[in-house]
């Protein structure tokens, strides 16, 4: 161990920092940097694989065969409760994500980013996107089991494209959630209690029963939140039916209606990360 | 070695946590130099202001008050240029134990945007540099803390950083993994890095800097070579312990008449001679056969028997007794101050207490 080895590992001269601020385009590679680093911890957490690829088949089979055979849906159940359980299982998923953004925050790891000449909010970003990959994939086992077991959509290329756009857009709703809670708590538990509240909101949704069915206060809020768009736009462009039963008509509104509570979820809650973020910084 | 090229400089800086109605100040005017090639050692105990004076100087805080410069950049204003010259290594491993200590590496040189290629071979002359090429394909979950603290110090070297802050780099660690870290620390240094660090230890002040900045409730109160500060501390300490606190105060009050403890009636060595514990007194000594021979020979005289007795290096405590007059203050009850076997609470020494 000598200096020599410090100083030039490979013989030439060891690399200088440039003196500037980092250009703009430095950003993206410095995204795609923590993308592929969030992608790498995802992977190496048994207890995402268990959220990701076990929790899919559990809830399908609890949902299908538990509770399915007491429904009457006017449909198979697993036709009815599959997109709730893609969303259900993309909860799951977010919920983790703000346990490992809070992680970041009140480890060391952040102290480094943000004294070196990067844009440290990358962090987020790296959380953000690797959660909407990692979801994708739980959302293709959790239809993989969903056709074994009978589910049979009847969706062309355009609805499947449909699909998976939806999804995402859900997702990175609540991962922008998860973002948010997870630079504002101060504690592991805090961050994980949050996945609790994500749980809860599928099913006071058109999700698993159709709102009909409930009392007429919780109806109200059922029909308006923003899980029920999302689930009946998943609904309508899998196997074109409707929450009742009925074949689906015109789309378009719903379909509107769920990518607007999307993307104003994302504007909100991630604009509020991002101040958080800021401000915990200069504190 | 130091030089007159002013590479850090900290002026006045202040800085209080807590509510803005309630501030719990925390830097009370803390004024700094590191010169290029130089390495200060910012010595003191928990809560004394280090980690809020290091957070400062890398752009993690804001000051309250006062100025501070890295190559003439301020903190402040030209954080983003001052990021290109720093390295941080904070008391938290800033490394991801999912990732290999490769991989960890690898990021950090993606970050600072070396070439591929660069960044591969400075990241291989670091694994092998800080003896972890054995384990760099290993998850760092496995490592031991030693090996971590090292992979730590490496994640700051991908680019040559003008100046490096570690923050209590060997806090935690087994004396043999200190002295490790302590060999890779003189290898930064050698390499030409400046280096900013802080530690609770005086010997790792001693074996590492060239100056040391003792800081006490936020002030820095003492500078020096680590050889002027023991000098003013005296090079070690006879600590005799009895039975009783009566005991050890009739040793204690026979300091002024008896001729070895003599170094005892210098206003700041009587400080030290007073108890630590109740039944505890310091003698300071250079060590010598001779001068321990005389003041256990001056203790006999007075016809008390110590139930113990050992010579001791100064510690941070004692520095603190002697350059302060009070012991260190440690204001997080569950860290102590230094070394494990002392006393590190408030001790308060206004009057005599042999």
């Amino acid at each position: 161990m000598t200096a020599q080895t410090l100083a030039a590992p490979s013989g030439g001269p060891a690399p200088r920092p440039a003196l500037a601020p980092r250009p703009v385009r430095h950003v993206l590679t410095d995204a795609g940097t923590m993308v592929a680093r969030s992608l790498r911890l995802v992977r190496r957490d048994p207890d995402e694989l268990i959220l990701g690829l076990v929790l899919p088949v559990m809830l399908m089979i609890l949902f299908v065969y538990v509770f399915g055979g007491a429904m009457a849906v006017g449909t198979d159940y697993v036709t009815y409760a599959t997109p709730g359980i893609i969303l259900l299982c993309a909860g799951y998923g977010a919920s983790n994500t703000a346990i490992a953004v809070e992680q970041d925050m009140s480890g060391g790891i952040m102290d480094r980013f943000r004294s070196m000449p990067i844009a440290s909010s990358t962090v987020l970003v790296g959380h953000v996107v690797a959660s909407v990959l990692k979801n994708l994939v739980t959302t293709a086992v959790v239809l993989g089991v969903a056709l074994l077991i009978g589910f049979r959509p009847d969706a062309g290329v355009l609805e499947w494209l449909g699909t998976v756009g939806v999804v995402a857009a859900y997702v990175l709703a609540i991962t922008s959630v998860a973002a948010f809670v997870g630079v504002l708590v101060r504690s592991p538990a805090a961050a994980g209690g949050f996945g609790f509240f994500m749980l809860f909101l599928p099913y006071v949704s058109s999700a698993f029963v159709p709102p009909q069915t409930m009392p007429s206060w919780l109806r109200g809020f059922a029909e308006h939140q923003p899980v029920t768009p999302v689930i009946e736009t998943l609904r309508g462009l899998l196997v074109g039916l409707d929450s009742s039963g009925a074949p689906v008509g015109d789309l378009g509104p719903t379909a509107a209606l769920a990518l607007a509570w999307c993307a104003g979820i994302v504007l909100v809650f991630l604009g509020a990360a991002a101040c958080v973020f800021a401000r915990r910084r200069r504190q | 070695m130091p030089t007159t090229d002013v590479l850090v400089r900290a002026d006045g800086l202040r800085k209080s946590y807590g509510s803005p109605r309630r501030p719990v100040p925390v830097l009370d005017g803390v004024d700094l130099t590191l010169h290029r090639g130089e390495v200060l050692a910012l010595l003191g105990p928990n809560g004394a202001g280090k980690t809020t004076t290091v957070r400062i100087l890398a752009t993690l805080l804001r000051p309250d008050g006062g100025t501070a410069t890295v190559a003439g950049h301020d903190v402040v204003r030209d954080a983003a240029r001052v990021r290109g010259l720093i390295s941080l290594t904070g008391q938290h491993a800033a490394v991801d134990e999912k990732q290999s200590g490769r991989e960890n590496l690898t990021m950090m040189g993606r970050l600072a945007h070396l070439p591929r290629r660069t960044a591969r071979d400075r990241v291989d002359g670091l694994l092998d540099a800080f003896d972890l090429a054995g384990a760099a394909d290993r998850r760092v979950g496995t490592y031991s803390g030693g090996m971590r603290r090292r992979l730590d110090l490496a994640a700051g070297l991908l680019t040559r950083p003008q100046v490096m802050f570690l923050d209590e780099p060997t806090t935690g660690l087994d004396p043999r993994s200190r002295q490790t870290m302590w060999g890779v620390i003189r290898d930064v240094v050698a390499d030409g890095t400046s280096l900013f660090l802080t530690t609770q230890y005086l010997e790792e002040a001693d074996q590492l800097a060239d100056r040391v900045a003792l800081i006490d409730d936020g002030r820095v109160v003492a500078e020096g070579s680590p050889a002027d500060l023991k000098r003013r501390v005296g090079d070690a300490s006879i600590e005799l312990t009895f039975a009783s606190a009566d005991d050890a105060a009739v040793v204690g009050s026979a300091g002024e008449g008896a001729e070895a403890l003599g170094p005892a009636s210098t206003p700041a060595a009587r400080r030290s001679v007073r108890d630590q514990g109740s039944t505890t007194l310091r003698v300071p000594t250079d060590g010598s056969v001779a001068h321990v021979r005389d003041v256990l020979a001056a203790v006999a005289a007075t016809g008390v028997e110590p139930v113990r007795w050992e010579v001791r290096e100064p510690t941070l405590d004692d520095v603190f007794l002697t350059l302060t007059g009070h012991a260190a203050r440690t204001r997080d009850p569950d860290d102590r101050a230094s070394q494990p076997g002392e006393r590190t609470g408030p001790t308060d020494h206004g009057e005599a207490a042999a």
